[in-house]
């Protein structure tokens, strides 16, 4: 029985091994979609925060000169000031246009101003566009600080006290830690390294199930005299082998990559080096035999590899279902959790990224009832495989 | 020696298989000659015991099939209709494969293997990958694997289907061979001068049923019919069915 199942294990994991399609999507695409995607993605968005904070801001003025006192304001806060005449049709089209943001200062400004009557402004911005709406709104933030400024000076000399036109003072405690703060960032590389785990083993539970049915070889294979369990044994086996293969080169490129990405600009921290990836490796293992025996088990009802392929790519999406209902219900790690699957590696990979101490039950009971799922499926699908009806 | 007595099989409502009974004797072929859909594969299925009778029962050198099963299959080898290769394997490690399922160890599995590429003529394609076969050489190494492990019996499931002429005859040459030294052989077709030119008994079988067999000389004799192709018209009673 043992040597049989080690010899399809073997032979199933060299001829893979053989088969681009397999190695591209196992040991290629699916470990390394991840950490590219999320690299880019991470630079990117750092780069963007970062800019917009240092970067003055550039504002097309109109009418400035009937505002002096505001433009030099704004510009001792370090705003460009970019004066040019434009009526208001203009503004809206310079902005649709150039993506600019236009503050546009009309006639009656300086006299109502000088009457202690509001005086109008208007800021031109397309609040669709996510850069605009940011400069548009770091504008109406100096708006209102000069406006408040006048207001207090205004009281002032009417004789009232300025604070009492202050009547909260609001104060902001953030109380994220630097590592809290990427988590939100970092909140769905999770999935990424699950989704890597059932890549490694997509194609190989589609080959060694309905591929080999397609291709004619299953049914010389069942009439030797081996038990079926052990052919079902080494092909789950040789999965598996793929699947931890892919979680390695996926959790590699993942450290490779936070190498590059500077995280401590933002002032925060990723604790993801070779501790935090050999971590992430145990919390997945207990994964690793359930999506094998998943994949087997769907794939082993499905009549050609095609089908199969339509089957398995929905199961990939699995494991996002309790992730995404974890984060729209914003559930906190709790041991009741620690019951279903995926969700369960998840929230274990978070503590370890928010450098949390993690529960011995809690890792305990996170692969007890990963392991006795995949016994449940492996059980269904070598019941399934006794019957006549798998040789299609 | 493969034995099928009273052999019954139904798929749902439809009986495939009625009653089949018949008795392969050691270094002899036997053919199975029917019609499509007449209940050969089926028959041979239940004999290599990928499927379970619903009445009957198989023997292989006298061990049942679906009590002896492991015991029965190692003295069975097993050419199916669908009879695929792995075709990122060479032709070695294909046979290779199904070799060491059987439990051979290494060090006479390398010897097995290079006695089967001399004997079927494989040693300018045994180690090429399977992926980019000839039918020809195909069938050559499906079939060295169902021999890999000596079996004293063959079953083949319409073996020559999709071969040249050349490849037809090379088959007969090998499965003469196989008779010559003493095993028993069973084989499938609906082609009747593939069964004429090999077998030394001949089964006819229609709609799930045994309708006569014997050698061919009996056969023909039965009917009283002057050529063979006539005997099996006269006994399936529907022309259409046979190529």
């Amino acid at each position: 029985m043992m040597r049989a199942l080690l010899t399809v294990f073997a032979k199933e994991f060299v001829e893979n091994l053989r088969d681009r399609r397999t190695l591209v999507s196992a040991l290629l695409f699916g470990p390394l979609f991840g950490p590219i995607l999320f690299g880019a993605m991470v630079s990117r968005m750092l780069n963007q925060s970062v800019v917009e904070s240092d970067e003055p801001l550039a504002i097309t003025i109109s009418g400035g000169e009937r505002a002096p006192n505001l433009s030099r304001y704004l510009e001792s806060r370090g705003v460009r000031l970019h004066a040019e005449a434009l009526s208001e049709t203009d503004a809206r089209e310079r902005v649709r246009k150039e993506g600019a943001v236009v503050l546009l200062v009309p006639p009656d400004f300086a006299a109502r101003f000088q009457e202690a009557r509001p005086a109008p402004v208007f800021v031109v911005a397309d609040s669709s566009d996510s850069q605009t709406r940011k400069s548009a709104d770091r504008l109406r933030a100096l708006l209102a600080g000069y406006a408040s400024g006048i207001a207090q000076l205004r009281i002032q000399m009417r004789g009232v006290d300025p604070l009492l036109a202050v009547p909260v003072a609001v104060n902001d405690i953030d109380v994220t830690t630097p590592a809290g703060r990427a988590v939100v960032v970092l909140g769905f590389m999770t999935y990424f390294v699950l989704f890597s785990v059932l890549m490694g083993g997509l194609y190989l539970a589609i080959d060694c199930t309905a591929g080999e049915r397609e291709r004619g070889s299953l049914e010389p294979l069942l009439t030797l005299p081996v038990a079926r369990g052990a052919l079902l044994g080494g092909k789950i086996l040789a999965t598996c082998a793929y699947m931890c293969l892919s979680l390695a080169i996926n959790l590699t490129a993942f450290v490779f990559v936070f190498r590059f990405v500077p995280l401590e600009r933002l002032g925060m921290s990723a604790n993801l080096g070779v501790r935090t990836a050999l971590e992430f490796f145990a919390i997945c293992l207990p994964f690793v035999p359930l999506g094998a025996a998943l994949m087997t088990f769907v794939a082993s009802f499905t009549r050609s590899y095609r089908e199969a392929q339509t089957y398995l790519t929905s199961v990939l999406l699995v494991p996002t279902l309790p992730i995404a209902f974890a984060s729209i219900y914003s559930l906190k790690t709790k041991s009741s959790l620690m019951v279903i699957p995926s969700l369960s590696q998840h929230l274990l990979m978070t503590s370890v990224l928010k450098d949390e101490p993690i529960a011995p039950t809690d890792a305990i009971v996170s692969s007890g009832c990963s392991l006795l799922l995949a016994l449940v499926f492996i059980v269904f699908t070598a019941r399934h495989w006794r019957r006549e009806s798998m040789l299609g | 020696m493969i034995e099928a007595a009273a052999l019954r099989k139904c798929f749902g409502a439809i009986e495939a298989v009625r009653e089949v009974s018949f008795r392969a004797a050691d270094g002899s072929i036997t053919g199975l000659l029917g019609p499509n859909g007449a209940g050969k594969s089926t028959t041979l299925r239940m004999l290599y015991g990928v499927l379970t009778p619903d009445g009957g029962s198989a023997r292989i050198d006298g061990l049942d099939i679906r009590g002896e099963t492991s015991a029965a299959r190692a003295h069975l080898g097993v050419l199916p209709h669908a009879a695929g290769l792995y075709g990122n394997l060479t032709a070695r490690e294909n046979i290779a494969y199904f070799g060491s399922l059987h439990g051979i160890g290494r060090q006479r599995l390398a010897e097995r293997v290079a006695e089967l590429a001399r004997a079927l003529d494989m040693q300018s394609f045994i180690d090429r990958r399977a992926r980019g076969f000839s039918q020809g050489q195909r069938i050559k190494t499906a079939l060295a694997r169902a021999l890999v492990h000596d079996p004293a019996n063959v079953i083949l499931d319409e073996p020559t289907n999709g071969l040249d002429v050349m490849a037809i005859r090379n088959l007969r040459e090998i499965l003469r061979n196989l008779r010559a030294q003493g095993r028993c052989i069973v084989f499938s077709s609906h082609v009747m001068q593939e069964v004429a030119a090999l077998c030394d008994q001949v089964v006819i079988v229609g709609r799930g049923s045994v309708l006569a067999q014997g050698t061919l000389e009996e056969v023909r004799d039965r009917t009283g019919s002057a050529t063979l192709e006539e005997a099996f018209l006269e006994i399936l009673g529907e022309p259409e069915g046979l190529a």
